[in-house]
């Protein structure tokens, strides 16, 4: 693994804003957390269903939900230390191939929610190898906005999934942007946008 | 347990009946037979887990997008759920779990006995109904009875099918 200063990673709001650009239909699942902010900083769409919990659970939501909507393209955005928690469920991804699902992973190295403690990305762990390794059909690394830029187009495909992709992002807490904690709300307003009845 | 008990074919009546599209698992021998079946079923989406709460978050993206999921899974993977089981608290989605005891009936093997003695409990204080069942008549009506709490009350059901029902495991050298 190459040794990046800080310097050279990327602001995750900056990143996760230019991912989302133009998303169209895409659906969007966030882990816990960080990332669950800077999706609702990118702008608040009914079709982000914002995880505050269930650590190591954003990827498989995000797998039922592929599975359910094959005609819309399904991202996950999630931390590492999230991502780490549910290093089976790369797996259990790989196995059942959805090709509209596109897993992001906002690598900081670190816990940035209990105080900054290094996470195993920082110490020598690979997320995106362990992914090549379980099978995704593509799993790599975007270091630039530009490299994010070109990788946009990636993320609204129906096929050709499933996608791994690790974003270098600079440590260090930012404002927080807070979405909507309940969950029976996000679940709601989420299914209602697709058209489903509320009980 | 014989391959050819009708009850897990009741199982997979009732969950067809229910439009039920999708359906996780960590193997379990008293599944078995009912893992097969959910296989055969080009209708039916069949993943199978590295571990259980994996299929807890499945489905609840499932029902995000508009389908009903099952999670079949032996009593030793209720303990591996637990947290995970607060997504669907908060959020309250159905959930339908079909769980086999282990642990209890005629139990050989004593390591599985702890988690199966708590199965039960962790289920409820997870805020998850248990309906349990001990005879194979009384299979499809329990089963029927968790989808229609799962997926119209949106509640988390677990049928507990208990060891007995799926007999003794056969596990002496062949």
């Amino acid at each position: 693994m190459t040794v990046a200063d800080d310097l050279e990673r990327l602001n995750r709001r900056d990143a996760v804003r230019e991912l989302l650009r133009d998303r169209g239909d895409t659906l969007v699942v966030t882990g816990l957390g960080s990332s669950s902010y800077d999706v609702f900083a990118a702008g608040d769409h009914d079709n982000n269903m914002y995880l505050w919990g269930a650590m190591g659970g954003a990827a498989m939501v995000g797998l039922g939900l592929a599975l359910a909507q094959p005609r819309r393209p399904v991202v996950v955005i999630t931390g590492d230390g999230e991502q780490l928690m549910g290093l089976g469920g790369l797996a259990t991804i790989s196995v059942k191939k959805p090709g509209n699902l596109t897993l992001v992973v906002l690598d900081n190295g670190q816990y940035g929610e209990t105080g900054g403690q290094k996470s195993h990305t920082a110490l020598g762990v690979d997320l995106y190898r362990i992914a090549a390794a379980t099978g995704f059909a593509s799993a790599g690394e975007l270091r630039t906005m530009t490299e994010i830029g070109s990788y946009r187009t990636e993320l609204t495909k129906l096929t050709g999934g499933p996608r791994y992709v690790s974003v270098r992002v600079a440590a260090g807490n930012l404002p927080r942007a807070l979405p909507a904690r309940d969950g029976v709300f996000l679940k709601n307003r989420f299914r209602a946008r697709l058209g489903f009845q509320v009980n | 347990m014989t391959n050819n008990s009708v009850w897990p074919k009741e199982i997979y009546r009732v969950l067809k009946e229910a439009r039920v599209s999708q359906a996780s698992y960590v193997p379990d021998a008293g599944h078995a037979q009912l893992i097969e079946l959910l296989h055969a079923d080009p209708e039916i989406q069949t993943t199978v887990l590295t571990t259980e709460e994996e299929g807890i978050a499945i489905a609840a993206g499932a029902w995000l997008g508009g389908q009903r999921a099952v999670l079949l899974l032996q009593s030793s993977g209720v303990g591996n759920c637990v947290n995970m089981l607060s997504l669907i608290s908060n959020c309250r989605f159905p959930l339908l779990m079909l769980v086999t005891m282990r642990g209890e009936w005629a139990e050989f093997n004593p390591w599985q006995v702890p988690m199966g003695s708590a199965t039960q409990s962790a289920l409820q204080l997870m805020g998850v109904t248990t309906i349990r069942v001990d005879t194979a008549e009384e299979v499809p009506e329990a089963v029927s009875a968790a989808v229609a709490m799962a997926f119209d009350a949106d509640q988390a059901v677990s049928v507990v099918l208990s060891q007995r029902l799926i007999g003794r495991k056969q596990w002496e050298a062949r």
